[in-house]
């Protein structure tokens, strides 16, 4: 089985602002001056409305794009561009259509030019996700849910540091992704993997994560990081877990009153 | 596989093997009732054909009841051969029978086939000369094609000063090149190949650019996050993802290859169908002209369904997504 040893590494993310020119060339702020930083193995979430720029800071982060200013630090070093030390996953599954499971799995070690040597991994990811029986198989046959652990394997392959995950479970049905939940939990406790969800649901926050990170739009901003102290595994019906729902909701501005 | 979990192909329908056989068997008895209007050693040979083909879908029918491939097979295609052989009928009735078209313009289906056995070393060597031509030049219009196709698609100064010359000079028509390429080529294979080249180049290069072009973003980033490096985003995720845009580059490629073969045998180079049809038409021999034209129908459509061979199996991953 796949070791259980500390994976992850630490995220700091200093100062941070991101511009963007509108097709109109109105400039438009989407981060303004963001810091905040995750320890090693640490699970946390982003929660926010539409264009508060959670997505931006991920990408970021992922080092897809540049910040206008500031700096992003992983561990001790400062990232340039995009790394097979921090695994991406969307809302689209963005399976590589042309590639089977089993490929579109191994992808990330040809990548990096070390399949040869680490091809025994591969049944072990297809294993972790629990698609022996549909490795051969090519994504178009896959269920969402289904293809969403393939693109989850193919990000673990390469033991990355950090996971990002771009509202990951957002497209799939209410059972589907409460399964989803905990496989994604059960992954990050074996391997120690720093995660970081961006995620519109706030159940799913408070179920996953250590601390939750409230970012208010235009421009994007941290509004508020909140320590979510309940012993795991959690259970979404206890008190305390409607207890602190409620201030969410509060803070967002959607309480019931 | 087991035997038991194949799937049981239910028995033909007997009005298709009943117009299958009625059909080869009017072929058949209409030729021998106005084959009397030619000269007997004109018509023997497709005396011999039909009978052949009687025999054959005889033999067919009979044997589909123990082989079942057989039997899937004529229950698709049963009643298109049917309406071919109903054609040819009429074909006959229309030239031998009743002398309705004029001749020497339009010969009878026995003329044609007997020219096709008279010039049968020809019209053999003529298909190799055009079979090799056709080769040589696709395969190197498919390769420039997808090479430049590429560069443009994926290298943005190689798209600012290459698409501009693709755009001016892609669309003149390969064959608007013969006077050009007839002076400048020392002979005129290699000018005819050049020639089917471009033709095959210009789709090949401006369907694969625009394939790669377009290759989702998303696709791109997420093999940076794995560790990708260019050559792997060009080869691994760009090239893949152009597939499907790149056959249809292909596709219309042949088909302006067919056209450049033809024209380029006609005024070129002097052998291959193309030179043999244009010689048979100086000689007014129009059974010959009708043979050269089954012929390169039968060639033709042979490369182009064995393309469509070659995009399945490729394109495998895109089984039940995209229909065309």
């Amino acid at each position: 089985m796949v070791t259980s040893s500390v994976e992850g590494s630490s995220v700091s993310v200093r100062n941070v602002s991101q511009h963007f020119l509108s097709p109109e060339q109105v400039q438009f702020c989407a981060l303004d001056t963001v810091s905040l930083s995750a320890k090693a193995g640490e699970f946390i979430s982003f929660v926010g409305p539409s264009g508060c720029g959670k997505s931006t800071l991920l990408r970021l982060i992922a080092g897809l794009a540049s910040p206008s200013s500031g700096e992003v630090l992983v561990g001790d070093e400062k990232i340039s561009g995009p790394s097979a030390e921090r695994g991406l996953v969307f809302q689209d599954p963005n399976l590589f259509p042309w590639l089977s499971v089993r490929q579109n799995i191994q992808s990330g070690l040809i990548a990096r030019g070390v399949l040869a040597s680490k091809k025994h991994e591969v049944d072990e990811f297809i294993q972790l996700v629990g698609l022996e029986s549909f490795a051969n198989a090519y994504p178009h046959h896959l269920s969402g849910g289904m293809a969403q652990r393939v693109a989850l394997a193919r990000a673990l392959i390469n033991h990355p540091k950090v996971l990002l995950l771009d509202e990951p479970l957002g497209a799939l049905d209410a059972f589907t992704r409460m399964r989803m939940q905990d496989e994604v939990l059960r992954i990050w406790q074996g391997r120690g993997t720093t995660m970081l969800l961006v995620t519109h649901d706030i159940d799913e926050a408070i179920y996953m994560s250590d601390s939750i990170v409230l970012m208010s739009p235009r421009p994007g901003r941290i509004e508020r990081i909140i320590p979510v102290n309940i012993p795991r595994p959690r259970d979404r019906a206890s008190p305390e877990f409607l207890r602190l729902r409620g201030e969410i909701l509060e803070l967002l501005h959607f309480a019931g009153h | 596989m087991p035997a038991d979990s194949r799937v049981k192909i239910p028995p033909l329908p007997w009005r298709t093997a009943l117009g299958l056989a009625g059909a080869a068997a009017a072929a058949l008895v209409v030729h021998l009732l106005i084959s009397g209007n030619e000269p007997p050693a004109e018509t023997h040979a497709f005396t011999v054909f039909t009978t052949i083909l009687l025999g054959l879908v005889l033999l067919g029918l009979v044997s589909q009841f123990f082989w079942s491939g057989l039997r899937l097979r004529l229950r698709e295609t049963g009643p298109i051969i049917a309406a071919a052989f109903v054609l040819m009928v009429l074909w006959e009735i229309i030239t031998t029978g009743i002398r309705l078209l004029p001749l020497p313009y339009f010969p009878s289906p026995a003329r044609v086939i007997q020219s096709m056995i008279d010039d049968r070393i020809m019209i053999w060597d003529s298909t190799w000369h055009s079979l090799i031509l056709l080769i040589g030049g696709y395969a190197l219009g498919v390769c420039a094609g997808v090479v430049s196709g590429v560069c443009i698609g994926w290298f943005s100064p190689v798209r600012y000063w290459g698409m501009p010359v693709l755009k001016v000079v892609g669309p003149i028509p390969a064959t608007a090149w013969i006077p050009l390429a007839l002076v400048v080529s020392p002979s005129a294979v290699i000018s005819a190949t050049c020639l089917i080249a471009l033709a095959v180049w210009f789709p090949v290069t401006m369907l694969t650019a625009s394939g790669i072009s377009n290759t989702r973003v998303s696709y791109l980033d997420v093999a940076r996050t794995l560790g990708a490096k260019p050559g792997f985003l060009i080869f691994r995720v760009a090239i893949p993802a152009a597939m499907p845009n790149i056959f249809i580059g292909l596709f219309m490629g042949l088909g302006s290859a067919f056209l450049t073969l033809v024209v380029a045998e006609t005024v070129g180079v002097k052998s291959g169908l193309g030179w043999y049809l244009s010689w048979a038409r100086e000689w007014a021999e129009y059974g010959k002209v009708y043979a050269a034209l089954v012929i390169m129908a039968v060639f033709f459509s042979s490369i182009m369904s064995l393309l469509f061979k070659v995009r399945d199996r490729v394109l495998v991953w895109q089984k039940g997504v995209i229909k065309w």
